[in-house]
């Protein structure tokens, strides 16, 4: 009872948010709502007994990527294009939300009439839980001697590939330390300042 | 006890949000992530004793944690426009 209530409010105000971040022009306030977008999510994760994956997306989601996201916009100007007068950018008349309202219509009918056929949330006879989980379940321990069989399955079953993952991430931070870490002298664009009042 | 604990918290989540959507200046958005973020915590540690796994609160505590990592880069960036922070940086920008 009690975790439906938080189920439906958590979603709602993911909601809430998501479409805030839509309509809002002001970037440190859409970053800030990210923040509150991936809290309200790793909660999410929580209450559906995911406590790994909520593990990430709170460290990834509201931590990193927060930081990350602000260091841009340090480098970078702090308000959509087209909101302040040097080179606007004319807002484009004739667009036409119908086609992409029509796309998102039809690809959502289409997901949730898929989701008739999955399996309730836990259901132990669910394809997940018939397979190969029984066997991680059975031999995990005797296997790999690691407690935890998430662990287990990501750090001695899948090695190579969790290997081939740590590369990719490790190019990744590579790549943003060059591109927006380390020291660089002021040239003329100057960050502007962020004003004390916008409109959301 | 804790069915009404969660549904406060819940409703301060909400309180929170709408300062973080409505907030004239920027640290009233700062103030209202950090606000949400202790109530996260506060509602994963509530969730922990409802159902009974308190190895939860080890996620509550990485919650704490992040959550106070994120308002500082926050304000850094707010009070000195840049994360390159030298005092001739500073200097040059106020």
């Amino acid at each position: 009872m009690i975790d439906i209530l938080i189920n439906v409010t958590l979603l709602a105000f993911l909601a809430i948010t998501s479409v805030a971040i839509l309509r809002m022009t002001n970037l440190f306030a859409i970053v800030m709502l990210y923040g509150i977008f991936s809290l309200l999510s790793a909660g999410l994760f929580v209450v559906m007994d995911a406590p790994d994956v909520a593990f990430t997306e709170a460290a990834v989601g509201a931590g990193i990527s927060t930081v990350l996201m602000l260091a841009t916009l340090a480098l970078t100007r702090s308000r959509k294009r087209g909101h302040e007068g040097d080179y606007e950018e004319k807002p484009s008349r004739a667009h036409r939300p119908w086609l992409p309202l029509a796309v998102v219509g039809i690809t959502g009918t289409a997901l949730v009439y898929g989701t008739w056929d999955i399996p309730g949330f836990g259901d132990p006879n669910a394809p997940a839980q018939t397979h190969v989980a029984r066997y991680y379940i059975e031999n995990t321990m005797s296997d790999t001697g690691v407690p935890n069989m998430v662990t287990a399955v990501l750090a001695s079953y899948r090695g190579f590939d969790t290997l081939g993952e740590v590369a990719v991430v490790f190019t990744a931070g590579v790549a943003v330390l060059l591109l927006i870490g380390g020291r660089r002298p002021k040239s003329g664009a100057k960050v502007k300042s962020e004003g004390g009042e916008d409109e959301a | 006890m804790f069915i009404a604990v969660s549904v406060a918290i819940l409703i301060t989540m909400g309180l929170a949000l709408a300062r973080a959507l409505t907030g004239p200046t920027t640290y009233d958005r700062i103030a209202a992530v950090n606000m949400f973020g202790t109530k996260t915590v506060l509602l994963i540690a509530v969730l922990a004793f409802l159902s009974g796994s308190t190895d939860l609160l080890d996620i509550a505590l990485v919650y704490a944690l992040i959550n106070f990592i994120g308002v500082v880069a926050a304000l850094k960036l707010v009070t000195q426009k840049n994360f390159h922070s030298s005092e001739e940086n500073r200097r040059e920008v106020e």
